[in-house]
């Protein structure tokens, strides 16, 4: 997804890839994240122990106070897709499964959540049973049952989920149900027995990454009362620990406790400490900064600004946690038009660009690292590998602009105009300065085109817009290489003229696309050499160069004094239940 | 300003006793010479455009320096020793980078530089440049536009001062800024194009256009005011009963009387659409990167207010000092071709 504000038109292609992922044959697919990420290399990171914690009765209670700049949208968790608000969906909905809500590695894995167990697979990848525990209500007093499960995964349709195209498109009847929205008929494809309490899931195909889908907040399992549209600012009923009281995206948000809550597994839902947790909207991040200061705020949402972070980093260095995230930022280059159709022009980006130079526009060496491939660090399938870096090696060390120039002389393209198109946040703003000065060094004639973060994604897919480079990130949706080089770089999420066209450089490499592939047929079987296929998939990416992939960012999560127990998923960030204010 | 300010002389009606008197533009600079305040800020103004016109030799010879180009991983000399230009926090968890501040030094980043590791000094003149140029052209591009059109209305009447009033209400109708960030938005990505002539999205020349187009409207229907009132005059009627051309009146009797009003009005207008380009700039709609206005460079140190609050206040202060000393020249402009004003004077 992208980074804090995800733009909802993203879906549409992302995932056609991932249909690609549910080729066929196959057998029992890893249901714990089998992708068995590699280190992370957090040594900076605050994010607390992996070893599951007792709950510790004498920090129950409070209020823990939240402030954002603004509202993240809509609270249906089947729509909405910020991280602003999947964090708090952690604390209040539940899929049949969830990732670990532990700190570190451990938050990659999938556990069983409303369901007793993993799902028992059978028919060789394409058909998921699940068996659901019993004694579960909703928020409204309502008992859990399989109606609703059912109902749940219909409604991802018929609300038009943003990766419902994506996602779940692999269920039997969603190609139907994706075209026809409000006649969706998906009883083929999810079976409920009331009576023996299982949901049964047939897929069209295997897909050995579903459990991580039905680990993210858009499966989240609804009363099948829910309303068949986007629920807006109506807060619908919960099976977590704390259900939302009230609503105005113009002010605040409140949660309060769900009396029904009874906590099943503190692995999958653990209970939430302060009695309640609310969420104000509409300060600058100046001001939220200022309050967390001041102890009148206990965490700020938002990125500090960067002329604060010497200060937090300074006299508040106890109340800054500082995490690794698997993500990265990166230049796309559209390979179908000048100039960055011709190789030598896009390695020439990839050989002058001053990685260092941006990690400080970030805000300095703590809060990000330079690197070389797609695959973020750490993450499944990552191979530490550097085609462009002065001197050669395995990591990136400084640019090489001679050879960028060189490179540029010899492509025949020194003098092309370049619109580089970044979003006109600061930090954007800023690095896309640099890349403007950089691509001018080498020969080109760069001109910035900062336009508004709320339009600029779907801007930059779109073919029509004539995008030559653009600056843009990408944060994992689930722990799997997939996520990052099927989704932003395979054929299928190439769509001319679409602003659902997540392969922004328009990259369409036959030789790349079969390895691709192969690497998804492998999951099937063992995801590690799996991951080891993804480690080439990248490496012969990065050789073709449609993409110049710059930093891999940390997150600062600022707290209040009193709070205790912080705790980093690195799924879905701090765990905000888990704080304590008491 | 309306036509009561304006030099109600039959300028073509007597060149004979015009040679005998100091006439009305003599007497008028004489005004303008023994206003202090208005001579100081003239000075004041003149330096500050003389300062921004040598950016280039700043830049090259003093500084030894790139305006424009980022130099985030540089370092430059400050008390003898190498620094960072973007220094690394090195304390704490040692979060945030601090670029250099100012070191007083003309030769190393005398005002220190911005988050691009750029000089501010150097910046600052060249932006100075372009701010000065925006709000000059455009204010004379729209002095110009509008008396062509508010004296055309006016003197001709009939459909076409009612097609032209119409027009000017409409533009009017829309508040000044919207309406520039409007036209900004739209142009900046695709630019401008006008039969032949393409000027590119990051061209001054695009929010010189926009400026003087949006405030065409604010000089020329005081302007059509003032003709509307002279056409009625006694010297007017004596040249059309006469049998003068019209082109010949224009020219002889009611040019001469409105341009005093132009002349009011253009270091006024100078310093209002500086203002204006400062604004659209410093919303990121003005002045494109990598090129600077004062309003771009203020954009460019917020980021940076609370550890290099120099980047915002120097331009800022540019802006607040040329803005006061144009407004200053204006009135002692209006003063000198006041006669009423003169005369109050006098009194």
């Amino acid at each position: 997804m992208q980074p804090r504000r995800t733009s909802l038109a993203l879906a549409g292609t992302a995932l056609v890839v991932l249909a690609a992922a549910a080729c066929s044959g196959g057998s029992t697919p890893k249901a714990s994240g089998g992708s068995s990420p590699g280190a992370s290399g957090s040594s900076g990171s605050s994010g607390g122990t992996s070893a599951p914690a007792t709950y510790q009765t004498q920090h129950r209670g409070g209020t823990l106070h939240l402030v954002a700049k603004s509202a993240g949208g809509t609270l249906d968790p089947m729509v909405n897709y910020t991280l602003q608000y999947w964090q708090l969906y952690q604390a209040t909905y539940d899929g049949l499964l969830a990732f670990t809500k532990r700190a570190g590695q451990a938050s990659f894995t999938v556990v069983p959540d409303l369901a007793q167990s993993m799902p028992k697979v059978t028919d060789g990848g394409r058909t998921y049973t699940f068996t659901l525990r019993k004694g579960i209500r909703f928020s409204n007093g309502a008992p859990l049952t399989t109606d609703d499960v059912v109902a749940s995964f219909k409604r991802i349709f018929t609300v038009s989920s943003p990766t419902a195209g994506t996602f779940y498109n692999g269920i039997v009847g969603a190609g139907a149900c994706l075209k026809k929205p409000a006649t969706c008929d998906l009883s083929q494809g999810v079976v409920g027995d009331r009576n023996a309490g299982t949901v049964t899931i047939h897929l069209t195909n295997p897909d050995p990454e579903l459990p991580y889908k039905l680990a993210v907040p858009h499966a989240s399992i609804l009363p099948k009362s829910a309303p068949p549209k986007d629920a807006g600012t109506t807060p619908i009923p919960t099976t977590g620990p704390y259900k939302f009281a009230s609503y105005d995206p113009n002010r605040a948000l409140k949660l309060v406790r769900n009396p029904y809550f009874k906590q099943w597994s503190s692995d999958a839902q653990p209970e939430g400490y302060p009695d309640e947790i609310d969420e104000t909207f509409g300060l600058t991040v100046e001001s939220e900064v200022t309050a967390v200061e001041n102890g009148q705020a206990d965490w700020v949402f938002d990125p500090p600004p960067t002329d604060r972070l010497n200060e937090i980093g300074t006299k508040y260095a106890a109340q800054a946690h500082v995490n690794p995230l698997t993500a990265v930022w990166y230049l796309a280059m559209n390979t179908n038009l000048a100039p960055f159709d011709n190789l030598k022009a896009r390695q020439a980006v990839n050989w002058a660009v001053d990685r260092n130079s941006v990690v400080r526009q970030y805000g300095g060496q703590n809060l990000a690292a330079p690197v070389c491939t797609m695959l973020p660090p750490g993450f499944p399938g990552h191979v530490d590998t550097c085609d462009y870096t002065k001197g050669g090696g395995s990591t990136w060390t400084a640019p090489d602009v001679a050879k960028a120039r060189q490179l540029v002389q010899q492509s025949g393209t020194a003098g092309a105009k370049i619109g580089v198109v970044v979003t006109d946040d600061e930090v954007n703003k800023s690095i896309g300065e640099y890349v403007q000065s950089m691509l001018n060094s080498i020969g080109y004639r760069a001109t910035l085109k900062p336009i508004s973060g709320n339009i600029q994604f779907t801007y930059i897919q779109n073919t029509k817009n004539k995008v030559q480079i653009s600056l843009t990130s990408w944060y994992q949706d689930y722990p799997a290489a997939s996520d990052f080089l099927d989704v932003l770089l395979s054929c299928a999420s190439f769509h001319p003229g679409s602003d659902s066209s997540i392969n922004i450089s328009g990259f369409c490499d036959r030789s790349v696309n079969a390895q691709m592939e192969q690497a998804l047929r492998t999951e099937r079987t063992s995801m590690s050499q799996a991951n080891a296929l993804w480690g080439k998939v990248d490496q012969a990416v990065m050789k073709q160069a449609p993409v110049a992939p710059l930093i891999t960012p940390k997150l600062i999560d600022f707290t209040s004094k009193r709070v205790g127990n912080y705790q980093f998923s690195k799924q879905f960030y701090m765990l905000v239940s888990q704080l304590w204010v008491k | 300003m309306t036509s009561d300010t304006s030099i109600a002389v039959p300028a073509g009606s007597s060149a004979r006793r015009r040679r005998s008197s100091a006439g009305p533009w003599r007497t008028a600079l004489v005004t303008l010479r023994r206003d202090r305040v208005a001579m100081i800020s003239l000075g004041i103004f003149l330096l500050v455009v003389l300062a921004c016109l040598l950016a280039p030799v700043y830049e090259h010879s003093v500084a030894h320096t790139d305006a424009f180009t980022s130099n985030i991983s540089g370092t430059t000399i400050v008390h003898g020793k190498p620094s960072p230009v973007l220094a690394p926090s090195s304390t704490g968890l040692g979060l945030g980078v601090t670029p250099i501040g100012p070191t007083w030094d003309l030769h190393h980043y005398f005002l220190g530089a911005d988050g691009q590791g750029r000089d501010v000094m150097a910046r600052l003149l060249f932006g100075g440049r372009n701010s000065l140029l925006i709000g000059g052209v455009s204010a004379l591009i729209a002095c110009g536009v509008a008396t062509v059109l508010g004296v055309a209305a006016g003197y001709f009447g009939g459909v076409l001062d009612a097609v032209l009033s119409r027009l000017f209400d409409v533009v009017w109708a829309f508040p000044v800024y919207l309406l520039a960030i409007s036209l900004s938005v739209v142009l900046l990505t695709s630019g401008l194009t006008v039969g032949p002539v393409h000027i590119e999205g990051d061209s001054l020349w695009l929010p010189i256009l926009i400026i003087a187009v949006i405030y065409v409207p604010y000089v020329a229907r005081p302007l059509r005011g003032q003709v509307l009132s002279l056409r009625g005059r006694e010297f007017i009627q004596a040249g059309v009963g006469n049998g003068a051309s019209d082109l010949r009146i224009l020219r002889k009797d009611v040019l001469p009387n409105v341009m005093p009003t132009v002349l009011v009005f253009l270091p006024l207008m100078t310093a209002l659409n500086m203002l204006t380009e400062s604004a659209l700039s410093f919303l990121s709609i003005g002045v494109q990167p990598p090129n600077a206005s004062w309003g771009t460079i203020i954009n460019d140190g917020l980021g940076l207010l609370y550890t290099r609050p120099m980047v915002t206040v120097a331009p800022g202060l540019m802006i607040a000092v040329t803005a006061v000393t144009l407004n200053l020249l204006g009135d002692g402009v209006r003063s000198a071709l006041d006669p009423k004003a003169r005369l109050r004077g006098a009194a």
